[in-house]
C-alpha cells in the first residue's frame, strides 16, 4: 500500500469515525499504532497503514497490539491501538496491571461496541473498563467528536500518565460527517529511563502503585467535573432533563430539542458536581446510555435521584423513535401509539451473508454436512456461516479460538450415549494465530481425541481481507514472513502422519480426508490451502453454465450452498412408489460463478459444464 | 420537504449502496449542506441485507432516519425496496430499480420471494416509480453502470440541481479517463429519463 498524502490542515472532509480517529492519530505525533481487525473498528488501523511518518502494524491479537503500544509509551512515544469490544477482554489482561505503572507517552486505546450487534457474538459495555482498570473513558458523539477527542486523549493520558480509553461504537466508527482537520505535530520521544519499581510489577512494586493509581483517579474526578467536554446544555422545557453520552447525545437533541442536557464526553471518573448542578435545572432526571445503567447505577449510589433502564431497553442502540415513546411513557404513563408511515413491515424472506461464490469454506461445509454423526466445535469469522443454511454444520460458537478448548472439553466430557460421535473443530487462519494454537496445544498435550480443520484461506475474510502470517504480506502490503502451518501445528504435537493438506475444491479428497480422520483415535488437523476469493491471490477460473435439456432437477447443486446457483423452476413428481419429488431444475448465473467446481461433483447427469472451453480450469482428483 | 432531507439507499452488499450514497453526500456538501451518512451497519461479506441512510441540511444531529420519515427512498432491488418502505414518510417517493436478486435461501425453498415486490408496495400506498436499471445499464455496454442510473432516477427529486449531483458523478470517474466519463453521463441521463416517464402524479 502506498502512503497516502493527509489532506492540508483546516481542509473540511467528509470522514466516518473511524477515518476521523486515525486523522487525529496521525496528527497527534503517534509512533507506533497496532491492532487486530474486528467489526465496528477495523478501519482505524486500515487508515493509518495509509499516513506516513508512523509504524503501524496488524498484531496477532489485541492483547499483543496493546503491549506493544505500551512498550512504545515506554520509550516515550505516542502510541495508539484500536479493537471491537470482544478485543478488549482479551487485552484486558494487559490492561489491568499497565494501569499500576502507568504510561510515559500518551497511549489511546480505541474500542469500538457493536451496539446493536451487527457483527458480533454479544454485545458488551466497553465503559467498564474504565470503572475496572481505574482509567479515563472519552466518548465522541460523531466523527468531528472522534477526531477531537482521540486528540485530547493524548494530551490526557500525557497529563495524568494513564492509558485513556476512548470508547466509540458502531454509529461513530461507520457514520460519515463533515470533520475540519489539523496540523500534524512532530514529536521526539523523551527516551527510556530505566525504573524497576515502575515498570517491574512484582508485588512488592504493585503494592506501592495502587495508591498512587488511585490518588490519579481521584485527581482525574476533579478534572472531570472541570473538563469543557462535560458541558450543560441549559434548555427552555425544564419537566425532563437529559444526562447523557456518546451517539445517544445526539439521538437526544434530534427527539428532545428543547430539553436541558448533561452531555458527559469524558464519562468516567463521572463529573458529580457538575451532575449536581445539573440536577437543579429540570424538574424529572433521565440518563440516556449505550447500553448498560452505568451512570445511572453511580448517580443513583451518589444520592441523585434518576430515571434510565426502568424506562429504556437494556440493549441495542437508543435511537429517536426509542426514545420518544420511553419519554412520553415516563411523562404520562400511558404508551403512545406507533408513529405513522407509509407502509407497515410487511413479512418478507431474511437475506443472511452468504459464503461468496467459489469461497474455499463451502467445500468444507458441504462435505461436512454429508458426513453423518459429527459435532462440530466452531469458531470467529466468515466460517462461522457454516452454521447456516444449506449446511446447518456449526454445533457452537463462542469467542476467538474457542473451538479447540470446546471440542476438548466435548471430547473429555461425553458421556456414553455420545461415545461414537466424532468431534470436529473448525477454525480460520487468523483465528488460529490470534487464539487457536495455545488450544490446539491443549489438545494434544491431554491427548484429546479431535479432528482440527484449520481453514486457511491467507486473510481475515469477515472483516474485508486484511493479512494475515498466512499470506505474507504486512498491514502495508509489504512482504512479511509467510507462516508454515505444517510445520506450526507439528511443532504443537501433532503428528506428521496426522496433519493433511488438502484442497477445498476437491470434494472426494476432502471428503474421504476428513472421514478416514474421524476414525482415528488421536488428534489430526486437516489444513485446506486455497485463498479468500475477496483478496488478490485469488484469480477466477472459467465460469460454468447448466444444459437445461441435461438438468433432472435433483437439486443436488443447490446443496452446495453457492449464491450463484438460482432455480428456474419447481415440479413435483410422482415416483412409481407413489412418493412425491419435489424437482428443482437450476442456472448459474455466469456472471458472479468463478468457476470452482464444486457444483460440478455432486451433479450426476454431468448438466454443469464450462461456459466456455480452455481458459484457467481446475480438474477434480479421484479421492 | 422539511429542514433536513432524508434519504435511504438500500439494496445488498456488492451492489455499490455504499458509493451512490458517498456520491449523493457529495453532491448535498457541494450544496453547503451539513450532511451525515450511515455505514454498512455489519459484516462485509456480500449479498446480506445493506441499507445507507443519509441526511443532510442546515445542521443534522442524529444520523439516523426514523421509520415513515425518509423523504426518499432509493431501492437498488425490489424486494429491498419492499423491506425499507416503511422508512417512508407518508407521501415519500420510492425509486426502485426492479431486479429481483434471489438469495440461496429461498433457492433452498425456505422461503419465498414476493411475486410482486414494487406493486405490494403500490398497495400499501407507497408512491414508487420502478425502471430496469441493469437493462439501461447494460445497453451502455457496461452493467456497473447500474449504480449511476439509479443517481440519474433520484436527480430530479433532490432539493437542488440535477447538475449538482451530475458533476460529483463525473469528479468520480475523471481518473478512469473520458470514455468512463461519457458512458456514467448517458447512464445517468438514462436513469433521469427512466424515472421521469415512470413518476406518478403528486399524491
Amino acid at each position: 500500500m502506498a502512503a497516502v498524502m493527509p489532506a492540508p490542515a483546516s481542509s473540511r472532509l467528509l470522514m466516518s469515525g473511524n477515518e476521523a480517529v486515525a486523522r487525529a492519530v496521525w496528527e497527534a505525533g503517534t509512533k507506533v499504532a497496532a491492532g487486530y481487525p474486528g467489526t465496528p473498528a477495523t478501519e482505524m488501523m486500515e487508515q493509518l497503514a495509509g499516513y506516513p511518518d508512523l509504524y503501524t502494524e496488524w498484531s496477532v491479537n489485541e492483547k499483543v497490539s496493546l503491549e506493544v503500544a505500551f512498550g512504545a509509551s515506554m520509550m516515550g512515544s505516542r502510541a495508539f491501538c484500536a479493537m471491537k469490544h470482544v478485543g478488549l477482554n482479551v487485552a484486558s489482561d494487559a490492561l489491568m496491571t499497565l494501569t499500576l505503572t502507568g504510561v510515559e507517552g500518551g497511549l489511546v486505546i480505541a474500542v469500538a461496541d457493536d451496539v446493536g450487534m451487527s457483527s458480533s457474538q454479544n454485545e458488551q459495555d466497553s465503559r467498564f473498563w474504565g470503572r475496572f482498570a481505574h482509567v479515563p473513558v472519552l466518548e465522541p458523539a460523531d466523527s468531528q467528536e472522534a477526531h477531537d477527542m482521540a486528540l485530547e486523549a493524548f494530551a490526557l493520558s500525557e497529563r495524568f500518565q494513564v492509558p485513556v480509553i476512548l470508547r466509540l461504537t458502531s454509529r461513530i466508527c461507520h457514520v460519515k460527517g463533515l470533520v475540519t482537520v489539523g496540523e500534524r505535530v512532530e514529536l521526539q520521544p523523551a527516551g527510556f529511563a530505566k525504573n524497576p519499581e515502575r515498570w517491574v510489577m512484582v508485588p512488592g512494586h504493585a503494592k506501592r502503585r495502587i495508591p498512587l493509581m488511585h490518588a490519579r483517579e481521584q485527581a482525574l474526578r476533579e478534572h472531570s467535573d472541570a473538563s469543557p467536554l462535560n458541558a450543560i446544555e441549559p434548555g427552555s422545557d425544564r419537566r425532563l432533563g437529559f444526562i447523557t453520552s456518546g451517539p445517544a447525545w445526539m439521538h437526544v437533541r434530534e427527539a428532545f430539542p428543547d430539553a436541558p442536557v448533561l452531555k458527559l464526553g469524558l464519562s468516567y471518573p463521572v463529573p458529580l458536581a457538575k451532575v449536581a448542578e445539573f440536577a437543579g435545572m429540570a424538574d424529572t432526571l433521565l440518563v440516556v446510555e449505550e447500553v448498560e445503567p452505568l451512570l445511572e447505577a453511580e448517580l443513583k449510589a451518589a444520592g441523585f435521584k434518576v430515571h434510565g433502564k426502568d424506562f429504556l431497553p437494556r440493549s441495542g442502540e437508543l435511537a429517536p423513535e426509542v426514545l420518544q415513546p420511553a419519554v412520553a411513557r415516563l411523562s404520562s404513563g400511558e404508551q403512545p401509539p406507533p408513529p405513522e408511515s407509509a407502509a407497515a413491515l410487511p413479512p418478507l424472506f431474511p437475506r443472511p451473508p452468504t459464503l461468496c461464490a467459489s469461497c474455499p469454506h463451502m467445500g468444507v461445509y458441504y462435505a461436512l454436512s454429508q458426513i453423518r454423526n459429527l459435532t462440530i466445535s466452531g469458531d470467529i469469522g466468515c466460517y462461522t456461516l457454516g452454521a447456516g443454511h444449506p449446511w446447518n454444520s456449526l454445533d457452537s460458537t463462542i469467542s476467538m479460538g474457542a473451538s479447540m478448548g470446546v471440542a476438548l472439553g466435548m471430547d473429555k466430557g461425553r458421556g456414553e450415549a455420545d461415545k461414537n460421535r466424532k468431534i470436529l473443530a473448525v477454525i480460520g487462519d487468523s483465528t488460529f494465530m490470534h487464539m487457536g494454537m495455545q488450544g490446539l496445544l491443549d489438545i494434544t498435550w491431554n491427548r484429546g481425541n479431535v479432528t482440527v480443520l484449520l481453514l486457511d484461506n491467507r486473510a481475515v475474510g469477515m472483516t474485508g481481507g486484511q493479512n494475515t502470517p498466512a499470506n505474507g504480506r504486512d498491514i502495508r502490503g509489504n512482504e512479511a514472513p509467510r507462516i508454515d502451518f505444517r510445520k506450526l501445528v507439528e511443532a504443537l504435537g501433532v503428528k506428521p502422519e496426522r496433519i493433511h493438506e488438502v484442497d477445498p475444491y476437491q470434494l472426494p479428497v476432502l471428503f474421504k480426508t476428513v472421514r478416514d480422520e474421524t476414525k482415528v483415535d488421536d488428534v489430526s488437523v486437516v489444513i485446506t490451502n486455497r485463498p479468500c476469493v475477496l483478496i488478490e491471490d485469488f484469480t477466477p477460473f472459467t465460469p460454468y453454465v447448466v444444459l437445461d435439456d441435461k438438468c433432472t432437477g435433483c437439486g443436488n447443486c443447490i446443496d452446495v450452498g453457492c449464491p450463484a446457483i438460482h432455480v428456474t423452476r419447481r415440479e413435483t413428481v410422482v415416483k412409481p412408489s407413489g412418493k412425491e419429488v419435489a424437482l428443482a431444475f437450476t442456472r448459474i448465473d455466469t456472471a458472479a460463478c468463478t468457476g470452482c467446481g464444486l457444483c460440478v461433483q455432486p451433479c450426476a447427469p454431468e448438466a454443469i459444464v464450462h461456459y466456455k472451453p480452455a481458459g484457467r480450469v481446475i480438474p477434480v482428483v479421484p479421492a | 420537504m422539511s429542514a433536513t432531507t432524508n434519504i435511504l439507499v438500500c439494496g445488498i452488499g456488492g451492489q455499490g449502496v455504499m458509493t451512490a450514497t458517498e456520491i449523493l453526500s457529495e453532491a448535498a456538501i457541494a450544496e453547503g449542506h451539513d450532511v451525515k451518512k450511515t455505514e454498512v451497519a455489519g459484516m462485509s461479506q456480500r449479498g446480506g441485507v445493506v441499507t445507507s441512510h443519509l441526511r443532510f441540511g442546515a445542521r443534522v444531529l442524529s444520523p439516523q432516519i426514523a421509520p415513515g420519515a425518509a423523504d426518499l427512498l432509493l431501492g437498488c432491488e425490489a424486494a429491498e425496496a419492499l423491506r425499507w418502505a416503511h422508512y417512508l414518510k407518508p407521501g415519500g417517493l420510492a425509486l426502485v430499480n426492479d431486479a429481483r436478486l434471489v438469495p440461496p435461501v429461498v433457492e433452498l425453498g425456505l422461503f419465498q420471494y414476493p411475486d410482486d415486490p414494487i406493486g405490494e408496495m403500490r398497495e400499501r400506498g407507497v408512491r414508487a416509480v420502478s425502471f430496469d436499471a441493469a437493462s439501461l445499464a447494460e445497453e451502455l455496454g457496461d452493467l456497473r453502470l447500474g449504480n449511476t442510473v439509479m443517481l440519474g432516477a433520484i436527480a430530479d427529486q433532490l432539493p437542488f440541481s440535477a447538475d449538482v449531483l451530475l458533476d460529483c458523478v463525473v469528479k468520480r470517474f475523471a481518473r478512469k479517463g473520458e470514455a468512463m466519463v461519457e458512458a456514467n453521463r448517458l447512464a445517468f441521463a438514462a436513469g433521469r429519463a427512466a424515472a421521469q416517464a415512470a413518476t406518478p402524479a403528486t399524491a
